[in-house]
C-alpha cells in the first residue's frame, strides 16, 4: 500500500491504495464515483475512459503509481450539472439505450472536441472506434457530436 | 437509489375484459403516505404530502405526479414509455411527471415484471391505462362532490379539473387527498387513439440526465455500508467441474476476508428454466476492494476434473422437462463438420401437400445451406448483484429480467420464504436475454449467506464471456423447386442446431406454396444456452430471406415482387393450417419500404437488399444500401418500414430500431464464440469482435406504419431481417454469396 495524492475534477484527493490498482477502481471504489464504468479491464471498450491533463485514456489500464501530478477529469468533472455541450448534444438526441457505455462515449467525444472543434465523420469515427455501444447507437453518437461541435 | 421506491403494502389490481369491451377494476385501500425525499427533480418543487392511487401512480398536493415503472430497464426505455401510458389516461403535464423504477411486486403489478420477448408494452398496454383511467376518474368525482355538480360535467386536462358550467376548476393536487379515500370505480372507459395527447408522441429518456452525468443508476454503482465485494472462479472449459482443493494462500493475500467453494444449484430435480448455469460448482473469494479480490482470483490455480453426464429436471412453465449436459470436451472444427452432416434423427414438424414427389418432377431444385456460431450477450455492464441475507430475510438489489422467477430460485435455494425474500432492480447495462438466467443471484445470495454480511457479486469480463449462457449455434438447409416455366412448386426447409435449432414452421412462406415440408434436427452440447435477442429469429430471418433473395433471381423476378405475389397467394388461398402471421401487415411493410426507398432506382456504386420478417407480433421489412470502399463494405444507408400496431414513444421507438438494425448487422459480419476442447477461444474483447462506431450503417431512415391496432413487441423485431437484406446486399456488391456467419472472416483488426 501507498498514498497518492491526486488532483481529481480540480481537487486533490488522497489514497491509500497498492501501487498497481487501476484508476479505474480508484476513482469508483475509493473516491466513490460511479461515472466511470467497469467494461473489459484491457482497454477495449472505452466504458472507463477519462481525461490525463485533457487527453483521453482508459482508466482501467492506468495503475496509479504511473499518474503522477497529471490532472484528472471523470464525467463528473466535466461540467457541474451536465452543461458541457457533448452532454446537452447527448440529451438533445436522446442517445442512450441502456446508457452504461455512454458516459465513456462523452468522455472521448470532449476529448476530441477540444483537439479537433470541426471533426469530419471520418476523424469522428476513427476517435470513437475504441468505444463499444452493445446497443448500437453509433449513429446517434455521431450526430450528436456533430451538433456539439457546433456549439 | 431513491429513497422511497419500495411499496411496501402488498396491493393487488385484478383486470379482466368484460363483453362488452369495458373494463373491470379492482383493488383494495388507497392510503395517503408521506413525502419521500426524490432525486432527479431538482426543477420541480416537490410536494408536503403524496397520496397513493394505486401501486401505479401518486399524486402530491402540488399537483406534482411519481409514475412507477414496473418492468425492469434494460435499455428498451420502458420506464420512459410504460409511465407514458398511465400518464396519457391520468391526462397530466408530461413535465409534471416524476417516474420511479418500482421493485418486485407479484400481487400489485401484472401480467408479470420481466423483460423479455418484447412484451413490456404489449402486455401492460391495458393494467398501465386503466391505473391511470382510475386515478383520473377518482379524481373527477372528488371535484364533482365538493363541487356538488354531476361527475359527467367534468372535464380533465393537463392535471386540471374544469367544469366549464359554474366556471369551477382545480388542480389534481387540491384533490388528491379527498379523490385518494373514495371508493375504486369498477369500470373505467379508455380513451380511443384519435384523442392520445402523451401516446404517440416523443417524450426523452427519463434518466438520460443521470446517465450524461454518470449518476449511480446500475447494478455495478449500488451499494451499502460495510458491503463486500466477492467474485468467482469457474472451470476453464465446458466438460470440466471444479474440485475443492487447498484455497489457504489466495485466503491470506491483502484484503480478502474468506473464500470457499459452492455448489449453486446442488439440487438437480427442481430447477427453473431460468436456472441455467455450466457451472454449479464454483470458487467464491471475497474481500474489502474489487482490485483485490480480482488479484486473489488471478492468483488461483484450479484443479478440475471431467463431469460425468448431468441430468436436470428443469420447470419449462409448468412442464418438467429433462435437460441433459453431456460429457466431453467439444470443438468448433468438429461442430461444423457434425452440422454440415446432418444428422440422421430428423423430424418432421409440418407438411403440406406433396413435396418430395413435386421435388422429384421439378426442373430446377436450388439447395443451399447457411449457418451461425454461438454468440456471447457481451452486455456492456457484466453481470453482478447486490445480496443481503440476514436474520432469515433476503434483500436483492442489481440488474435481473426475470425478478420473481429469481426470487424463487433464491427462496428455493436458500429455505427462506417467498415473502422474505425481495428484489429490487437497478437500470441495466444491457439485457440481450443474458439477464433471463440469474444464477448470479443464488451466487451472491449464497455467498452473503454465508460471510454474514452485505456482498456485491461481480463478474470479471472474462467471467461473463465465458460462463456460457450462449445464442446457440444454428445451422438451416433451404430447398426448392421450380417448374418448367420457373413458378415455384416446393419448398423445404431443414433447420439444426446446437443444442436446438431456429425453425419457425409455422411461418412465412409456410401457407404461400402448395408444396412445402418443414424439418428440424439437433445436436446435444455441454455448452450452455440461452435466449439472445430475437432468439431463433436472429438467425433463421436472415437465411430464409437471403434463400428467398437467390430464389427470386432463378425465377427472374424483382426481390420485393415475388414477395408480395407469395403473399397474395397466402390471403386468397392460404395453404395449410396455423399459418401465424398476417400477410396483409407483412405485405405492408414491403410496400412502405419499396416506396420509402424509391426501390427499383440505381445509383453508381450502391447494391442494394431487400428483406422482411415477422416476429414478436411485429413486422419489419429494411432495404440495405452499400458502396464498396477498399475492397471492404460501407453500408451507406438502411431505410426501415416497421409496424408494430400504435407506437408509444416514436424517436425511442426509432432509437431502438436503428440499434438493433446495428446490433444485427454486427454480429452477422463480426462476432462468434468458438471452442477448442471446451476452451472458449475468446474470453474479452481483444479477440471477440463487436461492431465499432466505423462500421455502423452511415444513415438509418425509419417508417412506421401508421396504425390503431394495439401495440405489439418493438425491442426486438428490427434486428433478424436486417441480415438477410445485408446479405442480399453484399451479392450485388461483391458478386458472391454470403452463407456462414459471420460473413467477415478473414482480416478482422479488433476495431478499423
Amino acid at each position: 500500500m501507498a498514498v497518492y495524492t491526486l488532483k481529481v475534477n480540480g481537487t486533490n484527493r488522497q489514497v491509500d491504495v497498492d501501487p498497481a490498482t487501476p484508476l479505474l477502481w480508484v476513482i469508483r471504489e475509493h473516491l466513490h464515483m460511479t461515472g466511470t464504468k467497469y467494461g473489459c479491464g484491457v482497454a477495449m471498450c472505452g466504458a472507463c475512459t477519462i481525461h490525463l491533463n485533457g487527453t483521453a485514456v482508459r482508466s482501467c489500464q492506468m495503475p496509479i503509481s504511473a499518474i503522477g501530478n497529471r490532472e484528472i477529469t471523470t464525467i463528473e468533472g466535466l461540467s457541474e450539472n451536465g452543461e458541457h455541450p457533448v452532454q446537452k448534444a447527448w440529451l438533445e438526441y436522446d442517445v442512450a439505450q441502456c446508457g452504461y457505455c455512454q458516459t465513456g462515449q462523452i468522455m472521448t467525444a470532449s476529448a476530441l472536441l477540444k483537439t479537433t472543434p470541426n471533426p469530419t465523420d471520418a476523424q469522428i469515427e476513427a476517435a470513437m472506434s475504441g468505444n463499444i455501444c452493445r446497443c448500437g447507437t453509433y449513429l446517434r453518437i455521431k450526430e450528436a457530436i456533430k451538433a456539439a461541435a457546433k456549439k | 437509489m431513491s429513497a422511497n421506491n419500495t411499496i411496501n403494502r402488498r396491493r393487488f389490481i385484478q383486470v379482466s375484459a368484460l363483453a362488452g369491451g369495458g373494463m373491470l377494476l379492482s383493488f383494495n385501500l388507497l392510503s395517503g403516505c408521506k413525502p419521500a425525499a426524490t432525486r432527479g427533480a431538482a426543477a420541480l418543487e416537490l410536494p408536503k404530502e403524496w397520496f397513493e392511487f394505486n401501486g401505479y401512480l401518486k399524486i402530491g398536493d402540488n399537483g406534482l405526479i411519481t409514475l412507477m415503472s414496473p418492468n425492469p430497464e434494460i435499455g428498451q426505455n420502458v420506464k420512459t414509455s410504460m409511465p407514458m401510458m398511465v400518464a396519457e389516461e391520468l391526462d397530466v403535464n408530461w413535465k409534471d411527471v416524476i417516474v420511479e423504477q418500482a421493485s418486485l411486486n407479484t400481487d400489485l403489478y401484472k401480467p408479470m415484471q420481466i423483460a423479455g420477448g418484447s412484451t413490456s408494452v404489449s402486455a401492460s398496454w391495458n393494467a398501465m391505462r386503466i391505473a391511470g383511467a382510475t386515478a383520473r376518474d377518482m379524481l373527477k368525482q372528488a371535484a364533482a362532490n365538493e363541487w356538488k355538480v354531476p361527475v359527467s360535467e367534468i372535464e380533465t386536462i393537463e392535471g386540471k379539473l374544469i367544469h366549464k358550467a359554474s366556471g369551477k376548476s382545480a388542480g389534481y393536487g387540491a384533490f388528491a387527498s379527498a379523490a385518494s379515500k373514495l371508493a375504486v370505480p369498477e369500470k373505467v372507459t379508455l380513451k380511443k387513439p384519435k384523442d392520445f395527447k402523451i401516446i404517440g408522441t416523443s417524450r426523452k429518456n427519463v434518466d438520460g440526465q443521470k446517465i450524461a452525468t454518470g449518476k449511480p443508476l446500475f447494478g455495478l454503482d449500488y451499494k451499502e455500508e460495510g458491503m463486500l465485494i466477492a467474485m468467482i472462479v469457474h472451470p476453464p472449459a465446458f466438460g470440466l467441474q471444479l474440485k475443492e482443493s487447498d484455497i489457504s494462500a489466495i485466503k491470506s493475500m491483502p484484503g480478502i476476508t474468506d473464500a470457499f467453494f459452492i455448489d449453486v444449484y446442488p439440487d438437480r430435480k427442481k430447477k427453473q428454466w431460468c436456472d441455467v448455469a455450466a457451472f454449479s460448482k464454483i470458487l467464491a473469494i471475497v474481500g474489502k476492494t474489487t482490485w483485490q479480490v480480482m488479484q486473489a482470483k488471478k492468483s488461483f490455480k484450479s484443479e478440475t476434473e471431467p463431469i460425468k453426464t448431468i441430468t436436470d429436471k428443469v420447470d419449462v412453465f409448468g412442464t418438467m422437462m429433462d435437460v441433459i449436459t453431456p460429457a466431453g470436451f467439444e470443438n468448433t472444427t468438429t461442430h461444423k463438420e457434425q452440422m454440415a452432416a446432418t444428422p440422421k434423427q430428423v423430424k418432421t414438424v409440418r407438411k403440406d401437400g406433396d413435396p418430395e414427389g413435386a421435388f422429384k418432377k421439378a426442373s430446377v431444385v436450388i439447395e443451399r445451406h447457411y449457418s451461425c456460431p454461438f454468440l456471447a450477450h457481451n452486455t456492456m455492464e457484466p453481470m453482478n448483484f447486490f445480496a443481503n441475507v440476514k436474520d432469515g430475510k433476503a434483500m436483492l438489489v442489481g440488474p435481473v429480467q426475470t425478478p420473481s422467477f429469481m426470487e424463487q430460485s433464491v427462496s428455493d435455494r436458500l429455505g427462506i420464504p417467498i415473502d422474505k425474500v425481495d428484489v429490487k432492480m437497478t437500470r441495466m447495462g444491457g439485457g440481450f436475454g443474458r439477464r433471463l438466467y440469474g444464477h448470479f443471484l443464488v451466487e451472491a445470495a449464497i455467498i452473503s449467506d454465508r460471510v454474514k454480511a452485505p456482498v456485491k457479486l461481480i463478474y470479471t469480463r472474462e467471467d461473463d464471456m465465458t460462463t456460457g449462457v450462449y445464442r446457440p449455434a444454428y445451422f438451416a438447409t433451404y430447398r426448392a423447386a421450380l417448374d418448367e416455366n420457373k413458378n415455384l412448386i416446393a419448398f423445404h426447409v431443414r433447420a439444426g442446431g446446437i443444442p436446438e435449432n431456429a425453425l419457425m414452421a409455422n411461418r412465412y412462406p409456410a401457407g404461400a406454396v402448395e408444396n412445402y415440408l418443414a424439418e428440424e434436427w439437433a445436436i446435444p452440447t455441454n455448452i450452455s444456452v440461452g435466449a439472445f435477442r430475437a432468439p431463433a429469429s436472429n438467425f433463421i430471418a436472415g437465411a430464409e430471406q437471403s434463400f428467398l433473395d437467390e430464389l427470386a433471381e432463378a425465377m427472374g423476378k424483382d426481390p420485393i415482387e415475388m414477395r408480395l405475389e407469395l403473399f397474395e397467394k397466402a390471403k386468397s388461398k392460404p395453404v395449410g393450417k396455423d399459418n401465424d402471421y398476417n400477410a396483409d401487415r407483412y405485405a405492408g411493410v414491403l410496400k412502405l419500404v419499396k416506396e420509402k426507398s424509391e426501390w427499383g432506382k440505381t445509383e453508381p456504386g450502391i447494391a442494394r437488399g431487400v428483406a422482411a420478417y415477422f416476429c414478436h407480433d411485429s413486422y419489419v421489412a429494411h432495404v440495405v444500401d452499400i458502396s464498396m470502399k477498399d475492397n471492404k463494405p460501407v453500408i451507406e444507408k438502411i431505410t426501415t418500414a416497421v409496424d408494430c400496431g400504435i407506437v408509444i414513444n416514436p424517436d425511442a421507438a426509432t432509437n431502438l430500431s436503428e440499434g438493433a438494425v446495428t446490433d444485427a448487422i454486427g454480429h452477422a459480419m463480426y462476432s462468434g464464440m468458438t471452442f477448442t476442447n471446451g476452451v472458449p477461444d475468446q474470453s474479452n474483447f481483444d479477440k471477440y469482435r463487436m461492431i465499432r462506431n466505423s462500421e455502423a450503417p452511415k444513415k438509418i431512415e425509419t417508417h412506421f406504419v401508421k396504425s390503431e391496432t394495439d401495440p405489439t413487441g418493438m425491442g426486438e423485431p428490427s434486428g433478424p431481417p436486417v441480415i438477410g437484406a445485408l446479405a442480399n446486399a453484399l451479392y450485388k456488391a461483391m458478386g458472391k454469396r454470403f452463407y456462414a456467419q459471420p460473413f467477415m472472416v478473414e482480416n478482422q483488426p479488433v476495431f478499423s
